[in-house]
């Protein structure tokens, strides 16, 4: 008898890693929906084809034939319904499957504001291998682009056009790059990076309306302070939003992502959500209800596969993390560093500007425990900062060990002494830098 | 290759791992494969490359160089002695310390010439499955046929024995010279750069690459360290890697990076944009220790 397969809608990272993962403690056949690309590829690796440093066939983690050994069935196909009382979806085909159980992992779409002109010929996000596409084809016919939106897409798209000699101009609406996330020096330091590579940088300004050519297509906008500035393509960047449009008329109840509780299960039984397109109902405390970044997505994944082969897990990620890197600057953090801190956060901010190096700490000024980190330029050791966060440790602590959290390649200058001076002058304190031990750095490896 | 490491300068200007590395390999080819080996020859010594460690160097132990070095008095005994320290002492209690990468992409002259000319050919070496299983065929086959050819040399060179085990020593010599050396080595090792990528000699064909991998997979405290739960599968760390190591598919699980044929050149740390890999020489302990998740999800 020929048992209905898992179903995964979606083949981005939560929902790859959740087939992964159920396939190595089961036997159950598993079937992977996505009608962007037969094989799983790296969606944050799209910008690196654009530039010519990989190749298509590079941004696929697993050789073609992973798929076929380790059973996991691919369909290039649309979902259009969902039936959760018959345990069935329809295809854009019109045939119909059963599922055993459902994932449903359809990520993000580009956010638009109804701007008019939005969907002329010449204006899109970028987030699928379509997008990636259709920016390759128009590539040759662009001069100028305008980017619509200041987060990580919209920075990366400006680097992406910018390396193939589009002239870039990059439209803000906050006072200062990413300032909603990231404190005053260190937007600063963004800002000035962005200009120092040759774009056009506007802030506090925003995009009114899209102009038209006799064919359809972009020819310039129109900002909201009613200057024109011409281009042949225009980046909507503006953040995106949970893919769900598919489920309009279905029973799986979604605001604005689908709602699944913390064991990632939506309204309905048997169907689950995971990666970008879910929305926690409780989201995990001092975390977003809905968290569209790659590692939230992974963790769910491996969260989902957990419970689908008999150990029924919560979602409930470790200390936050992330990381980017804007044109030749990296960007690592650790816990949480408030962009507008708030009594009894503080912060420490050292910056080396002209080496596009600055870190800052947030400490609580009472207890002086330590909250997180942002560091720009040099890389830092997470296993530690994870379990710094976990035991609670207190910004002394920290700055004693600089050393030892510091993951630059070897033979690179270090500023730890640097950071500890100032800091010692702010805080009237009398820190000495600790020297690198391996036996701190490796601990819980050497203990396991 | 002097122009070319001119190149790697400029292209990794903000990286000091890189620029030394670069002067360190341009270095020792420089100098010990070009500067003193002429000087010994002008003062009537035997040609001698002292960086050049057997089996790369093969011919180490045929007679005719044994005869020479022990005919040119004192200092041919010198190298001889030295030739042999350097193999059996020097480079495994470096790789111990160290890695490989010491020798492969710091001193070696044919990873000199990879590191510099082949530089722009690396992402064609091949990351496949099929590929590694051929690498671990092939490079530790051809260490096994020159240590053979040697163990009859010697037996010969000893016992005066033209025939051994009724083959003849001379063949085994001129297959070894002709295979591995010209073809291997030097036709393909070189000339299909742009076919195989710049270390297709390293990685298939080198003996003492071999050997070093050996210590290095089993006796090192050479890694590459993954940092957490960083990776995001992006690619560039295998693209880029020269020996065809997919070194995304260990940062992705967030396990470090201890395979035999790690040069350690040092690339895909350079290339990574998340600052995921770290080079370096820590305890031994749990070098290879695999998660079951990478580091971020606390699976409640």
């Amino acid at each position: 008898m020929n048992l209905p397969p898992i179903i995964v809608i979606g083949n981005g990272i939560a929902g790859i890693t959740a087939a992964r993962h159920i396939r190595k403690k089961s036997t159950k056949p598993i079937l992977i929906i996505s009608k962007e690309s037969r094989f799983f590829f790296s969606r944050t690796a799209l910008m690196y084809v654009y530039m010519g440093h990989l190749k298509w066939e590079h941004t696929q983690p697993y050789e073609n034939h992973f798929w076929k050994k380790n059973k996991l069935d691919l369909l290039e196909e649309t979902v259009t319904q969902i039936d959760p009382n018959k345990k069935t979806i329809t295809l854009s085909n019109e045939s119909i499957l059963s599922y055993d159980s459902l994932v449903l992992a359809t990520g993000s779409i580009p956010n638009k504001f109804g701007w008019p002109g939005e969907n002329l010929k010449g204006v899109q996000g970028l987030y699928t291998k379509q997008d990636l596409e259709n920016l390759e084809e128009l590539t040759p016919s662009i001069e100028e682009a305008v980017i619509v939106g200041g987060g990580l897409i919209g920075i990366e798209l400006a680097e992406m056009l910018h390396a193939r000699g589009k002239k870039v101009t990059f439209l803000v609406r906050e006072k200062s790059f990413w300032n909603n996330v990231l404190p005053k020096g260190e937007s600063a330091l963004i800002n000035k990076h962005i200009v120092l590579h040759g774009i056009d940088l506007r802030l506090e300004t925003n995009l009114s309306e899209i102009l038209e050519d006799e064919n359809g297509r972009v020819k310039a906008i129109q900002t909201d302070s009613g200057e024109l500035i011409r281009c042949q393509f225009v980046g909507l960047t503006a953040g995106v939003r949970p893919n769900v449009a598919f489920l309009k008329d279905s029973t799986i109840a979604t605001k604005r992502g689908i709602l699944v509780n913390k064991y990632l299960e939506t309204n309905q039984p048997d169907i689950y959500a995971i990666g970008d397109c879910a929305e926690q109902q409780e989201p995990v405390p001092g975390r977003r209800s809905i968290e569209a970044v790659w590692y939230t997505g992974r963790m769910m994944g491996e969260t989902l596969a957990k419970t689908l082969t008999g150990t029924k897990t919560a979602y409930h990620p470790g200390h936050w993390f992330n990381s980017a890197k804007f044109f030749d600057i990296e960007y690592q953090t650790y816990g949480l560093v408030a962009a507008h801190p708030e009594d009894p956060e503080i912060h420490f901010h050292w910056q080396d500007s002209n080496k596009n190096l600055a870190i800052t700490i947030a400490f609580d000024k009472n207890t002086n425990e330590f909250l997180g980190i942002n560091s720009f330029g040099i890389r830092m050791r997470h296993e530690l900062f994870d379990q710094i966060l976990s035991e609670k440790r207190s910004v002394f602590h920290v700055m004693e060990h600089l050393s030892d959290c510091n993951f630059d390649p070897e033979f690179f200058k270090s500023y730890e002494t640097e950071m500890i001076s100032k800091f010692n002058a702010m805080q009237h304190t009398d820190i000495k830098p600790k020297k690198k031990h391996w036996s701190r750095i490796f601990n819980n490896l050497i203990a396991q | 290759m002097t122009v070319m490491a001119i190149r790697m300068y400029i292209k990794y200007r903000n990286n000091k791992y890189q620029i030394l590395r670069t002067t360190s390999v341009w270095f020792f080819q420089i100098v010990f494969a070009f500067l003193i080996p002429e000087i010994l020859v002008r003062f009537d010594k035997p040609w001698y490359d002292f960086k050049n460690a057997f089996p790369l160097d093969y011919d180490f132990f045929f007679s005719w160089n044994l005869n020479s070095l022990i005919a040119s008095g004192g200092f041919g005994l010198f190298i001889l002695v030295w030739g042999i320290v350097l193999t059996l002492v020097v480079v495994p209690v470096m790789v111990y310390f160290f890695g490989k990468r010491w020798y492969c992409s710091w001193v070696c002259g044919c990873g000199g010439l990879a590191e510099t000319l082949g530089d722009p050919f690396r992402h064609l070496s091949n990351k496949s499955i099929g590929a590694w299983k051929l690498e671990r065929w092939l490079v530790h086959g051809v260490l096994a046929f020159s240590l053979l050819m040697t163990g009859f040399t010697l037996y010969s060179y000893f016992s005066g024995a033209q025939v051994v085990l009724g083959v003849k020593t001379q063949t085994i010599q001129n297959i070894y010279g002709f295979l591995i050396g010209s073809i291997f080595a030097g036709v393909i090792g070189t000339g299909f750069y742009p076919i195989f990528g710049n270390r297709v000699w390293c990685r298939f064909g080198c003996p003492l690459a071999a050997y070093l991998g050996l210590v290095q997979r089993f006796k090192s405290r050479f890694r590459i360290t993954t940092n957490g739960g960083q990776c995001i599968s992006c690619g560039n760390c295998s693209t880029y890697c020269e020996m065809g190591i997919d070194v995304r598919a260990y940062a992705q699980k967030g396990q470090s990076i201890v395979r035999s044929s790690c040069v350690g050149c040092g690339i895909c740390s350079a290339v990574c944009p998340r600052g995921v890999l770290k080079l370096e020489n820590g305890p031994l302990e749990n070098r290879t220790f695999s998660p079951e998740f990478p580091l971020g999800n606390t699976l409640k």
